[in-house]
């Protein structure tokens, strides 16, 4: 168990290093510690590289389900026992999941270290998976699906544009599963997932904040160390495969009050050198109020109440980049897409000019600076990066970001925004107008 | 857009770190008064490179006339888009080419600018904040523009259940009074608002010694000293009314609105008047709070509807403790057939912790969480700031930090059971049910069925 060193400098300071230590357990767990001794606080973070990327069609919404169950108890103690510790000590504990992952954390007075290193082994060893409990949870999940999804038309827009772009990838499922998926979800298939994929090779503890490393280290080794190494979990073997042609999907919703666009494109992800120009591209369009897509379609033309981009880079498998909009009311959802389509083209047709690449730049570095203010942050960025390629892929980032041209804009843009490649989402409020607060009523007694 | 979930509906993002051991550290921050009147204070913490600054005004709605709904909020989020010298795309331009960010926005009780910078780009941040604050142009193209998308945005939200029910909740409430309002007007008080307006509303109340100034940041009191007396130079003080609002007069018995929609999942809320920030219980509701339903999942009400029931993926309650007597509310969403249990079992919760208060254990994890995670909430920078011009605009004094974990300490099971008695109402409040009225059944005795 080799430990290694490596030091980052984050933007516009030249004095502050970012010292990342990585080490692998023998049971294989990947172990990151960042140092951080601004505040005695420190933020423990386990990740397993497990989300609904790795679910069969028919068992959607497993990765979710069993992270709530993560909260039910083990051998050792009872439901909710691990979180009513966690506050009776000032902590905070949450988790959450992903296409790719699924990550549970505990931020907490930095003397308190011993209970996430307590509490975390003994459910990834020992979780205790009662009916009763599955059962309750499941309809917890669902009261969550409904709130999320069914009941608000934009996330359903979305869902409806991520299932139609993606025929053969796991990446078409929603992360909270399909109703129908999770009434059906059994025991034994919580069972086998836990077994699968909650081990420590499958699994990156990062801890950031004010601990000493040489301490912290032997601390992490004792707590993991006598959990078996499992079986390598079976690989997500899915390949999209190439868009031949546009699809668009129409969501009519009686509930929607303005109609709303979404038009996602299948871009690479960061494994792929193009993805800092992607992110460029990003800011570019919708990077604040001189960005194209809010100047020009909200400012100028006022034709849209908002839009926005957004590329999802930190992923697993290739994943979309996606333009939305909703027009102002009195204007068409025809006449708003023509226009993002138009500013689409015109980044193809005419370079960007050097300022405006300069200010995307810029804006990425500071925020990349800007997100480094908080512990959980960076905890964050490490343990993501890690998941999908390697933290060293977030060293990577800013170095990318510096190399990219106005002609990368150009290329990027006429190798990936073209009509063949799009999912189109319109949504379309019902004709009929249901009942609201005209049938208010109120009742004394 | 990220496709990520979160289980207990917390926005992790708020979560924040800072310093455990107060008393033995340096004071969280520096106070001084400028000559004009302004409030200055600042964190000097130099870990990183960046600053960051809120101006806090107290030109909230509480300062609107009802006919003019909107009108203070639509003078904040004026600011930036355009100067006397500087139109709204030049400011934009100008803070983003830098990488910073500066945005208005409003509330009930006061006026917000926010700036955040690279420390560097200091100097053209404050100038850009101190321009905007000062001498906004509210050139009449730009309010029309506003105008427009604000309408826009009122309407969409309407497809949004939880805010129907808030704001169906507040109006019941507070009537004509500027909480039962949304901030942002509504699409038939915004038309009325004018230049004339807009201009009177900020010369009246956009004043230094209406004011406050937080900094944080790798920057010191008295750089910031400095700076500000060059960029503010001419912003003078005015003598400010005093704040003149009606009072809410309550509900003396239990009042139902329901509002009909096809839903999967009825949202409910119930509640009625609580108390100011002031209020010298705020400490001990805080801690009532904390055991009743605002803990998270270990919360009463998350683990009889949520844990034990399966009811609901969120219930939880709070004092909105403001400027003036704020709400006591209680939120959840069930599916439609579960609405009426639900709501019977919030209100059982409520009656019990009146009657028989807390246990020792619960009383002493309920002051364990909130001594220890008082540092998490402020770690950031942006934390800071926020923290700071509330502790001033609520006149908390600067020793705050270190008196609230002996405050908490304080509190017994006497003093929860004495405010559990005296703040919450279960038989006087209003409950708002958004629901399909198809599906849902409320029990006929679910208001008012036991004696208050």
């Amino acid at each position: 168990m080799g430990g290694l060193l490596l030091a980052l400098l984050a933007p516009g300071s030249e004095a502050r290093g970012v010292q990342v230590f990585e080490t692998t357990l023998d049971n294989g767990l990947k172990v990151l510690l960042l140092e951080e001794h601004k505040a005695p606080v420190v933020t423990f973070h386990i990740w397993y590289r497990v989300g609904s990327r790795n679910e069969q069609f028919g068992r959607t919404g497993l990765a979710h389900l069993l992270e709530h169950m993560m909260f039910k108890g083990t051998e050792k103690i009872g439901a909710q026992e691990f979180s009513q510790r966690v506050r009776r000590n000032g902590g905070r504990d949450n988790a959450f999941t992903s296409q790719d992952y699924t990550g549970y954390f505990v931020t907490i007075a930095a003397d308190r270290i011993e209970l996430p290193l307590e509490l975390e082994p003994d459910r990834m060893a020992n979780l205790r998976l009662d009916p009763a409990e599955v059962n309750r949870e499941r309809s917890v999940v669902m009261e969550e699906r409904r709130m999320r999804t069914e009941d608000d038309p934009s996330s359903a827009l979305w869902e409806e544009v991520q299932a139609a772009a993606f025929k053969a990838h796991p990446y078409g499922n929603p992360v909270i599963g399909w109703m129908e998926d999770l009434r059906q979800l059994t025991l034994p298939d919580i069972q086998n997932f836990y077994k699968t994929y909650y081990a420590p090779n499958n699994a990156v503890v990062v801890v950031v904040g004010d601990f000493d490393r040489a301490t912290l280290l032997p601390k992490i080794q004792k707590a993991f160390g006598s959990i078996l190494r499992g079986p390598e979990p079976p690989p997500v073997r899915s390949d999209e495969p190439p868009q031949k042609g546009e699809r668009r999907v129409v969501l009519r919703r009686p509930d929607a009050r303005l109609p709303s666009l979404v038009a996602a494109f299948h871009v690479p992800n960061l494994k792929d050198p193009d993805c800092y120009t992607l992110d460029v591209l990003e800011v570019i369009l919708a990077g604040g109020k001189s960005a194209r897509l809010y100047r020009r379609l909200v400012y100028e033309k006022q034709l849209a109440l908002g839009a926005g981009a957004y590329y999802a880079r930190v992923s697993a498998d290739p994943d979309l980049f996606s333009l939305y909009a909703t027009p102002l009311p009195g204007k068409t959802v025809e006449e708003l897409e023509h226009a993002l389509y138009a500013e689409i083209e015109q980044i193809k047709n005419e370079l960007v000019s050097p300022r405006e690449l300069q200010k995307a730049k810029n804006q990425i570095e500071a925020s990349f600076l800007f997100s480094q203010d908080s512990i959980f942050s960076l905890a964050r960025q490490l343990a993501s990066h890690e998941i999908v390629a390697g933290w060293r892929s977030w060293e990577a980032y800013l170095p990318g970001i510096r190399a990219v041209t106005r002609e990368d804009i150009q290329r990027v843009a006429r190798k990936y925004f073209t009509q063949d490649n799009r999912t189109v989402g319109v949504l379309i409020p019902g004709d009929q107008q249901p009942a609201t607060s005209g049938q208010q009523s109120a009742v004394s007694n | 857009m990220k496709r990520e979930l979160i289980k207990t509906g917390l926005v992790i993002l708020v979560l924040a770190l800072g310093l455990p051991k107060l008393s033995e550290s340096a004071p969280l921050g520096r106070r001084s008064e400028m000559k004009n009147g302004l409030t200055l204070l600042v964190a000097e913490r130099s870990t990183l490179p960046m600053v960051t600054v809120e101006v806090l005004v107290k030109a909230g709605s509480l300062r609107e006339p009802r006919e003019k709904a909107g009108l203070a909020n639509l003078t904040a989020e004026l600011l930036p888009l355009g100067t006397a010298s500087r139109t709204a795309l030049e400011i934009s331009e100008a803070i983003e080419f830098v990488g910073g960010g500066l945005s208005a926005s409003g509330s009930q009780d006061f006026a917000s600018l926010s700036l955040t910078v690279l420390k560097r780009d200091l100097d053209l941040g404050l100038e850009l904040l101190a321009d905007v604050l000062m001498r906004p142009a509210f050139r009449e193209e730009e309010i029309a523009r506003k105008m427009k998308e604000l309408q826009g945005s009122i309407r969409q939200k309407q497809e949004d259940p939880g805010t129907v029910v808030r704001e169906a909740f507040a109006s019941s409430l507070f009537g004509e009074h500027p909480y039962g309002r949304p901030v942002e007007g509504t699409e038939e008080s915004l038309p009325r608002i004018t230049r004339k307006d807009l201009v009177a509303f900020h010369q009246r109340y956009f004043v230094p010694n209406n004011s406050i100034l937080s900094a944080a940041g790798d920057v010191t009191l008295e750089e910031m000293q400095g700076a500000l007396e060059k960029h503010l130079q001419g912003w003078a003080q005015e003598p400010v009314a005093a704040l003149d609002v009606s009072k809410v007069s309550p509900p003396v018995t239990q009042q139902l609105v329901k509002i009909d929609r096809e839903v999967t999942q009825a949202n409910i809320v119930w509640g009625h008047l609580g108390i100011e920030r002031k209020n010298p219980d705020y400490y001990a509701l805080s801690v009532m709070n904390l055991i009743l339903g605002g803990g998270g999942l270990t919360s009463r009400l998350m683990r009889s509807i949520r844990e034990e029931q399966g009811w609901a993926y969120d219930v939880h309650s709070y004092f909105s403790a403001r400027r003036l007597p704020g709400a006591f509310v209680v939120i959840l969403q069930t599916k439609n057939e579960t609405a009426g249990p639900a709501t019977e079992e919030v209100l059982r919760q409520i009656r019990d912790i009146r009657e028989k208060g807390v246990t020792a254990e619960e009383l002493e994890e309920a002051k364990g969480f909130l001594t220890g995670s008082f540092p998490l909430r402020f770690e950031t920078n942006g934390d800071v700031v926020s923290f700071l011009a509330a502790v001033e605009f609520y006149d908390l004094g600067m020793d705050y930090p270190e008196r609230y974990p002996e405050i908490i300490r304080a509190v017994t099971r006497e003093d929860i059971l004495r405010v559990a008695r005296n703040y919450l109402h279960p038989n006087r409040g209003i409950l708002v049910v958004l629901a399909d009225p198809a599906k849902t059944k409320l029990p006929p005795d679910l208001l008012g069925s036991a004696k208050d």
